[in-house]
């Protein structure tokens, strides 16, 4: 069976990736799939953890299809503010969206 | 109803009187003096029954009248009041009575009861009279006093102050009967307050007796600590007196008997102005004229008398029958002093009343001498002759002055002074009724031989002093007595006899039947009131009357004073002085016509040897300077003030200083200002890192989270060790 650190290390690969996107693509909907790609990380550490716990223990399982449930939410409303976004301003580009500052 | 009974009862109808004119009638005149009559007169029928009672019992001084309540709860036991009438009780219960009444029948009439009100009068000033029209012209008769209501209020709560003090058989109620008849004479005297001179001489009164009361409870005091009683009947028992006699005291070498003797008789020496707080009484005379014939006869001077009488056993504890004691001797020497030194004064006095003032001093002083001697019987006598004579002699010269005023309203001429007697002068046709009876009054004063009671009452003081060898007492007394008659002959002389010497005494009247009644059952009680007391051994008429009075009252005492033998100079003396003083006085006045004829007006005599000035320079000055200078002037404003107003300067200072270097500087400039300029630095500074990019924000978390990260790896691998 496929050591428990190989998930681990998939996860943290796919978590870093993920990380990465997040910080330095400028296009917005980009930064949302980063987001995704973390969340999933997370999940496949649900997941490993839960097939080499107590298996009986239901938890894990269920805290991963929470965070689908909440991602796919998460999804729906951040790409409904892009949308929203871009019309008003023509532009989906995360530096150009800087009224909130000083 | 048993004796005992109505001796509580007695003093009530005054009160209730006063009470009720207080609350309820003070709007109706009639209803007001009626109720106060009517209550003299339930008090005097009272006594009436009582004083025959008393006669009717054997042994009366061993037995007497007696019954108490417990009245206040003094730790276990209880403070008893009640009422006790031995034979001297109710000899005093007699004259106090029918003078009381005499007194407020008379009022009636002095204060215009029937007049029409006066159109200018005023309260608190004597009525001037008013303006009536008859028969198409008009003309001013007398107006009703306007304060006649409250007049008779205060006279029923003098009355009870009176039966108060008489029938308590116990120091304490005693007291307080005394100091209800001294405020009550300050209100009378000040009666008329409106008069300066009248609130004056009320505050002097007050003030003046109010020293001896102070002394006199001194007294009670000690009396009350050094036996546990201040009952009389406990107090005088042989067992009590010996001990009070046998303990000494650090004072002047007297023993506590003499020490309390002493002290009581300092309040008799302030009631029954005595020489030196003798100078109230004179001024007293501001008040109207019942009232000083209520004071200087019925009740307020009495009372000093009788109070030295009621602890005669006291005072005499420690006397064995030869040499006075200190005590004693005191009190001999100021009755005498104070018997010749009034009646000095009374010689060069014109007011009619001020001569009477003066006079009763002068008695007093014969009968505070007579219990400094010894002679208990012989001074209750003439306590009680002295009561109806001068109550007589007070309300005749109050009818003389209302007789003059009358005069003064005919002509309307009020510089003219009614009472001055060089403005009098052949009233006898005027007023035969008040000239008749005030003739009896006078020589009963003067003591005129054989019919008046004056005669009999001073001439025992005299033979008591002569029997028992005082004859320093004996001497003075006997000048004293001789101008007694003399300044008496002379105011019989200038008011009656000779020639009216103005209009108004010219146009005087007699007075109306409420006045002169009284003055006619006073006269017969000043003649006849003698004849109880005539000596056994007096040469043709002793032994025809029985020395009832001797007896009587003698029984008082538990060692019953034995009848003096007889001895012709005290008697020669008497009569030499008493004939000598009227025929002088009558020799010197009858052609005097005015002031500047009179030989005698010296003005060391006339100024009443200056004491009111020596007092004033003595005791009221230095009052005054202490009140206003060292008081007020100095401590209060100088150093009081001074300190006060150190105060405001110096928290001032602090003030300042506390706003200028812990307000302003610390809370406004480092706490408020600061806290402002701090959170305004942050503010600015911390601005820029609020760029609106996302992803810086996101960085900035990120390396948050591995700072974090990092210190809890490490906290966790190197302090705690994870299980």
């Amino acid at each position: 069976m496929v050591p428990l650190s190989w998930y681990l290390i998939l996860a943290a690969a796919l978590f870093s990736i993920g990380l990465f996107g997040v910080l330095s693509r400028r296009n917005a909907v980009a930064i949302l799939l980063g987001i995704e790609l973390m969340l999933n990380s997370v999940n496949i550490n649900l997941a490993a953890f839960w097939r080499y716990g107590n298996v009986l223990d239901m938890a894990g399982q269920v805290f991963a299809i929470i965070v689908f449930a909440v991602a796919a939410a998460e999804v729906a409303v951040g790409l409904a503010l892009v949308i929203s976004v871009y019309r008003k301003r023509n532009t989906v580009i995360a530096d150009d969206i800087d009224m909130m500052k000083w | 109803m048993t004796t005992e009974a109505l001796i509580w009862l007695i003093p009530l109808p005054p009160v209730l009187a006063f009470f009720l004119i207080v609350l309820f009638t003070n709007k109706n005149k009639a209803l007001s003096h009626g109720l106060a009559v009517g209550a003299a007169f339930l008090s005097w029928l009272g006594s009436m029954i009582v004083f025959v009672r008393a006669l009717g019992v054997e042994h009366l001084g061993e037995h007497p009248f007696e019954s108490s309540v417990n009245w206040l709860p003094i730790g276990d036991t209880w403070f008893r009041i009640g009422v006790l009438i031995d034979p001297t009780g109710a000899a005093v219960l007699f004259f106090v009575s029918i003078t009381i009444f005499m007194i407020f029948l008379y009022s009636v009439g002095y204060q215009n009861f029937g007049q029409p009100q006066g159109g200018n009068d005023v309260k608190g000033l004597p009525p001037h009279g008013a303006t009536v029209e008859e028969h198409g012209h008009k003309h001013v008769v007398p107006s009703v006093e306007p304060m006649y209501s409250r007049f008779f209020a205060f006279l029923g709560l003098f009355a009870f102050g009176m039966y108060v003090l008489v029938v308590s058989d116990n120091l304490l109620t005693f007291f307080v009967g005394w100091e209800i008849m001294g405020l009550c004479s300050y209100l009378l005297i000040g009666f008329w307050y409106a008069k300066p001179s009248a609130r004056d001489a009320a505050v002097k009164a007050f003030m003046t007796t109010r020293i001896g009361d102070v002394f006199m409870l001194l007294g009670i005091a000690y009396l009350y600590s050094a036996t546990g009683t201040l009952s009389f009947r406990e107090i005088f028992t042989e067992e009590t007196l010996q001990v009070l006699a046998t303990t000494m005291t650090p004072v002047l070498g007297l023993s506590a008997a003499g020490l309390i003797g002493l002290l009581l008789f300092i309040g008799t020496v302030g009631k029954s102005a005595q020489f030196p707080l003798h100078v109230w009484l004179p001024d007293a005379m501001e008040g109207p004229t019942p009232v000083s014939a209520m004071i200087h006869a019925a009740t307020m001077v009495s009372a000093g008398v009788y109070a030295v009488i009621r602890m005669f056993p006291l005072i005499t504890a420690d006397f064995t029958g030869h040499g006075l004691t200190t005590t004693m001797s005191i009190i001999a020497f100021i009755g005498a002093f104070t018997a010749l030194f009034a009646a000095t004064i009374a010689v060069a006095q014109n007011d009619i009343k001020r001569v009477l003032a003066y006079s009763t001093i002068s008695q007093l002083g014969y009968m505070i001498a007579a219990l400094g001697i010894g002679a208990y019987v012989a001074a209750a006598f003439h306590l009680i002759t002295h009561a109806f004579f001068k109550a007589l002699l007070f309300l005749g010269s109050g009818s003389v002055i209302h007789g003059m005023e009358h005069g003064v309203l005919h002509t309307g001429n009020h510089h003219v002074d009614p009472q001055n007697m060089f403005n009098m002068g052949g009233l006898r046709r005027k007023m035969p009724i008040t000239f008749w009876t005030f003739l009896i009054g006078g020589f009963a004063l003067s003591g005129f031989p054989l019919i008046t009671a004056g005669f009999w009452s001073k001439d025992e003081i005299l033979a008591d002093a002569f029997g028992h060898g005082h004859l320093w007492v004996f001497g003075t007394l006997a000048i004293a007595a001789f101008l007694t008659a003399f300044y008496t002959m002379r105011q019989i002389t200038l008011t009656f006899l000779g020639e009216p010497r103005t209009k108004e005494a010219e146009h005087a009247q007699e007075t109306p039947w409420t006045m002169t009644v009284p003055l006619i059952i006073l006269s017969i009680f000043a003649i006849g009131y003698g004849w109880v007391g005539i000596p056994e051994h007096f040469p043709g008429l002793g032994g025809l009357v029985p020395n009832w009075f001797h007896e009587f009252v003698g029984g008082t005492l538990a060692e019953h004073p034995e009848a003096l033998a007889f001895n012709w100079i005290p008697l020669i003396t008497s009569l030499t002085v008493a004939l000598g003083g009227l025929f002088f006085g009558w020799l010197v006045y009858r052609n005097v016509n005015s002031v500047s004829e009179d030989k005698l007006q010296i003005p060391l005599l006339k100024n009443k040897y200056y004491f009111d000035e020596a007092y004033d320079f003595l005791f009221v000055k230095p009052a005054y300077w202490v009140a206003e200078t060292l008081v007020s002037r100095w401590m209060d404003q100088g150093l009081i003030d001074g300190i006060l107003h150190i105060f405001g300067p110096v928290t001032d200072k602090i003030g300042s200083f506390i706003r200028k270097y812990i307000d302003l500087l610390i809370v406004n400039e480092a706490v408020g200002d600061g806290s402002y300029k701090v959170t305004w630095w942050f503010g600015r500074n911390l601005r820029t890192v609020q760029t609106g990019r996302i992803q810086q924000y996101l960085m900035f978390a990120l390396f948050v989270f591995m700072l974090v990260g990092a210190a809890l790896y490490f906290y966790f691998r190197y302090f705690r060790q994870l299980a």
